[in-house]
């Protein structure tokens, strides 16, 4: 179980979070791109071996939405990569 | 009784309390302070087991967790499963069984397999149980190879509990590393969380016979424990295992036979800073022919028996070994008045400072364990040189081995840190740590008491490895995993068929799956494969050590979350007044409790739901409708938001308005279906089907806080805020009338879907008329500290209009005759909208909101879909099951729908039902056949609508 830091109330057990998916593409207007592209907007999420950003919800908690960065290989909590937010 | 082999003197037990037992039936006594294990030694017990696969005998081979042979089933109040007899304290009145045998280990009819074993051999299981299916052979390999039966029952008194806790050091073991690290982490102040497996603090030191600073070293260790406890700050269990390494330092700990009265065993997670890995070490077995033979055993259990709890397992010993561990061990047997006959030391040269230790004892070397003799119990050893030779035979009943140590490195590599192996120690050890976390003492693979606590005194370690005797003449089986019956031949036979991975080795030959994880041999199958494949053990690297690192109850893992103390129910203030008036009581979403029907006596669920239905349909029903889920919306952009997330547009709704509508994900499903009301300016109220309030919560929440940040749109949840008593039917507005009411309830001041807000019966209200029957009806909701009295008023005014309480069943029934749609009933993840015949919900003004580019997309590619009909089958009386498929003309082909609801409709005194069929809004007065195993119904396609298909009643 992971411990992860909400902005609100620092350090809780990963048990008082719902995951809410890796942070992918923004949401682009459906009226003003082709079939293939809005596609891959609902289909491909970023899955890296490594680092991703991730949205979580402190659900049994404040009930913040925030994201973090997450190494998927190690479940470590790391710094946004360089050139990042 | 006697305990003949129980010494005179000596040991941490205590003769003063004798406690009595029994083993397969028979009375025993032991001491307080045995295990099961020490006391089946004491009393000369020396068959105790048979094997999992060919039912060989065995005997006790270790003293601790890492024992692989003799498993035991414990009855009566401790009943439980597989537990290694060396693991399980002695108590007056236990009651233990070996597992495997029937109906004695002496005389075991499974021990047939042993005549068959060639045709046992690695990958016995996936060769012969993938024809024609596992379940002809399960009940015959269960009965002859299974392990022990799960306990019947939960323990008849007492509980499991789990406790969190944090520190900043959780120390995993008491033995010399570990007190030394907690001493030190006490003395500088740290919150420090000291777990042991054993008994009694000590570690490997309980078992041997050392001197710390010139002084016993337990001695040492009591000081060390007095000085612990001294410490507010310090934490010290025994009887308790750090048994799973997660991620960021979580620990999970179980604690055995904790001081708390009726607690039978506590499961703790503690949060730590930094983990100190004080495991020790693990001897390891050899590996010869017929290595397994009973009074086989690991040396330093021979040691641990002799010191710790005063019993010689035999009278004539042999020791052989590959390193320096067992001279001290026969300098202690010695000392204890045992018969050593001879050490057999590998190596061509022992180091003459271990020679030293034993004067009196004839030391071979150069020389293995070539062969034992005696099937039930170990009568002579061979001795062989490695150079060669016929070898000679000693007679010994005690085979005492070590083939060096392992440090137990599983808590470490759990957590993911690395191995590297060793090549002075012949062992992994700890390499980069991953988590802060760090090993110490043994565990470090510093063998040697001097470099773990300055002043210990005992020999240097020094090993050359011997992963397997390879000499001529060995007849018998050479086992690697003695616990699963592995051989060497299993592993070369492993190889042999391509299954050269260390991980496909352990999982074709069962290497290490048991439930002792292979702690004595799966060193000795890395060397197997590593000589087979003449590469270095570096190279084979280990298997994957996963949690648990020893067997944990399923009692202590749950603790008190079992039963509905895992998902409470949900009561809404009118539960206690339902179960009063005979209501059979369901789960109706998101864990709340409702009634399904209110059955008079002697009458069944038809008869009652009926009688309900009618009610509603020709006079006045009333429900509780507090659990569907209802949310209060304020701010600038609440219209904004509510035409994103609904498929129609509410932001033109004026204040006390409202509308039904639909919410679609972005792929385009629906998610939702529920009603929008807009209390003032910038004040709404929305309403969600019951079992997903939450996650329509979770959803608006997403998008308000990721997608939307500067939308002005504050959500609160108000289920629990607002009950509800929704009356319903022809008379529902005299009922509400009669209640008492400042609302105009005339329906030119009040029409269907408005909100007023009043007062009924006296309590502040807001009343909404919402209908999910079909008929005119009122939701009004008041604060739940009203409710009940609301509930009281509304049945005891509405008597004489022969008002009834209407349970689940009945809604159901009353939705269908309408065709309102379900959840979960006619939405199931592929329909939308168009399909259930309500395209006017999915606006063609907004140029955006969630889902609609998907829901076109869906729709651009042609072809035809399921949608929502009605279906009458052409007997009245014929009901037809839900989730029924419809089929081409009834044929056995692939289906083109399936029904999902069919009910009894009072108003048409006929079965009526709804299905998803292919292309069905345009297959209507058509005939279409549900298929069921040995019959068709032909049906006839209808409009999904039985009752009011104008929807005048409900706007009345
Ligand atoms: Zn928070």
């Amino acid at each position: 179980m992971m411990n992860i830091t909400c902005p609100f109330c620092g350090k809780r057990n990963e048990s008082e979070f719902i995951h809410g998916g890796p942070v992918g593409a923004v949401r682009p207007d459906p009226n003003a791109v082709s079939d293939e592209e809005w596609v891959e907007y609902l289909t491909v999420t970023p899955n890296p071996l490594g680092p991703v950003q991730e949205k979580w919800w402190h659900a049994r908690g404040c009930g913040e939405w925030f994201s973090i960065w997450r190494d998927t290989r190690t479940h470590d909590i790391v710094e946004a990569p360089d050139g990042t937010t | 009784m006697v305990q003949r082999n129980r010494r005179a003197s000596g040991g941490r037990i205590d003769r003063n309390r004798p406690l009595h037992f029994t083993f397969n039936g028979k009375l025993y006594e032991g001491f307080e302070g045995d295990t099961l294990a020490s006391a089946l030694l004491a009393n000369g017990i020396r068959l105790t087991a048979r094997s999992f696969k060919y039912h060989r005998p065995r005997s006790i081979m270790g003293h601790g967790v890492e024992e692989p042979a003799t498993l035991v089933e414990l009855d009566g109040e401790d009943a439980s499963g597989n537990r290694p007899a060396t693991t399980v304290p002695l108590r007056d009145g236990l009651s233990a069984r070996s597992v495997n045998c029937w109906p004695s280990p002496e005389f075991d009819l499974g021990g047939i397999n042993q005549l068959l074993s060639r045709f046992i051999p690695a990958g016995f299981y996936y060769k012969t149980f993938k024809w024609p299916n596992w379940h002809l052979f399960e009940p015959s390999i269960r009965r002859a190879a299974g392990l022990a039966a799960a306990p019947e029952s939960p323990p008849a008194s007492g509980h499991f509990e789990a406790r969190n806790a944090h520190a900043d050091v959780l120390i995993a073991g008491a033995g010399p590393a570990g007190l030394q690290a907690a001493l030190e982490a006490g003395r500088a102040g740290k919150r420090v969380f000291l777990a042991d497996e054993g008994a009694e603090a000590g570690g490997s030191l309980l078992n041997r016979n050392l001197s710390i600073g010139g002084r016993s070293a337990l001695d040492w260790v009591e000081d060390a424990v007095a000085e612990l406890r001294g410490m507010e700050n310090v934490t010290h269990l025994q009887n308790a295992t750090v048994w799973a390494y997660r991620e960021h330092n979580l620990m999970i700990v179980n604690e055995r036979e904790p001081e708390l009265d009726g607690v039978l065993e506590r499961s703790w997670r503690v949060r730590v800073g930094e983990v100190v890995i004080a495991t020790g070490a693990t001897e390891r077995a050899m590996v010869f022919g017929d290595n397994d033979r009973p009074g086989v055993m690991l040396a330093s259990s021979v040691q641990a028996y002799v010191n710790r709890w005063g019993v010689t397992p035999g009278q004539r010993m042999v020791l052989f070994t590959n390193n320096n561990s067992v001279y001290a061990v026969a300098a202690d047997l010695a000392a204890a008045g045992m018969q050593v006959e001879a050490i057999l030391d590998c190596r061509k040269t022992v180091p003459p400072e271990a020679v030293k230790l034993v004067p009196d004892i004839p030391v071979h070397a150069a020389t293995v364990a070539g062969d034992v003799r005696g099937r039930k119990g170990v009568r002579a050893v061979k001795a062989v040189p490695v150079t060669g030779g016929a070898g000679r035979w000693i007679d010994c009943d005690v085979l005492g081995c070590s083939g060096g140590w392992n440090p137990t490195v599983h808590l470490w590599s759990q957590s993911r840190s690395t191995l590297r192996f060793d090549e002075d120690l012949a062992a992994f050890v700890p390499d980069e740590a991953v988590q802060n976390c760090r090993a110490v003492g043994a565990a470090a693979g510093d063998l040697t008491l001097d470099r773990i606590v300055g002043g210990g005194e005992d020999l240097a370690y020094a090993i050359e490895p011997l992963w397997r005797v390879n000499v001529p003449g060995q007849r018998g089986k050479a086992f690697l995993d003695v616990q699963n019956d592995v051989s060497v031949s299993d592993v070369h036979l492993a190889l042999r068929e391509g299954y050269d991975n260390v991980e496909h080795v352990k999982r074709y030959t069962t290497g290490g799956m048991g439930i002792d994880q292979g702690k004595t041999g799966n060193i000795n199958i890395i060397g197997t494969v590593a000589m087979q494949k003449g590469v270095p053990l570096q190279e084979v690297g280990t298997t994957t050590f996963r949690s648990p690192y020893t067997p944990v109850s399923f009692g202590a893992i749950g603790g008190l979350r079992e039963g509905w103390r895992l998902f409470p129910y949900r009561h809404t203030p009118v539960t206690q007044w339902n179960k009063d008036h005979g209501a059979v009581m369901y789960e109706a979403g998101a864990r709340w409790r409702r009634p399904g029907y209110f059955p008079k006596p002697g009458e069944g669920l038809q008869e009652a739901v009926n009688r309900e239905c009618r009610a509603v349909r020709e006079g006045v029903g009333v429900y509780d409708g507090s659990p569907l889920g209802t949310f209060e919306l304020k701010g600038r952009d609440v219209p904004k938001f509510l035409d994103f997330i609904y498929s129609n547009i509410m932001s033109t709704l004026k204040p006390g308005d409202g509308r039904y509508g639909l919410m679609l994900s972005e792929d385009g499903l629906i998610l939702d279906d529920g009603v929008a009301f807009r209390l003032d300016e910038h004040r709404w109220m929305i309403s969600t089907s019951t079992g997903h309030a939450d996650a329509v919560n979770q959803h608006m929440e997403k998008l308000l806080q990721t997608e939307f940040p500067d939308w002005q749109v504050l959500i609160t949840t108000v289920t629990s805020q607002w009950n509800n008593a929704t009356i319903c039917g022809p008379k529902a507005r005299e009922v509400l009338q009669a209640v008492d009411s400042d609302i105009d309830l005339s329906p030119e001041a009040f029409p269907f879907m408005s909100f007023r807000e009043g007062t009924v019966a006296g309590f502040p209200a807001r009343v909404v008329r919402v209908s999910f029957t079909g008929e005119l009806s009122y939701e009004v909701n008041v604060a739940p500290r009203h409710m009940a009295a609301l509930w009281d008023k509304v049945m005891e005014v509405g008597a004489p209009f022969g008002i009834l309480p209407v349970g689940s069943e009945s809604s159901h029934v009353l939705r269908v005759e309408k065709g309102f749609l379900s959840l979960g009933h006619e939405v199931d993840g592929t329909v939308d909208a168009y399909d259930l015949g309500m395209g006017w919900v999915m606006s063609k003004k907004k140029p955006d909101y969630l889902g609609k580019r998907s829901v076109q997309l869906r729709r651009s590619g042609g072809g035809t879909r399921r949608e929502l009909v009605g279906i009458l089958a052409d007997d009245p009386n014929q009901q037809i099951p839900e989730g029924a498929p419809l089929t081409p003309g009834g044929r056995k082909e692939a289906t083109d729908g399936l029904v999902t609801a069919c009910v009894w409709s009072v108003v048409n005194n006929r079965w009526v039902g709804l299905a998803l069929l292919e292309d069905g809004h345009a297959r209507q007065g058509e005939t279409a056949h549900v298929r069921l195993k040995d019959d068709v119904i032909p049906v006839t396609v209808t409009k999904p609508v039985f009752h009011d298909p104008e929807g005048k009643l409900l706007r009345s």
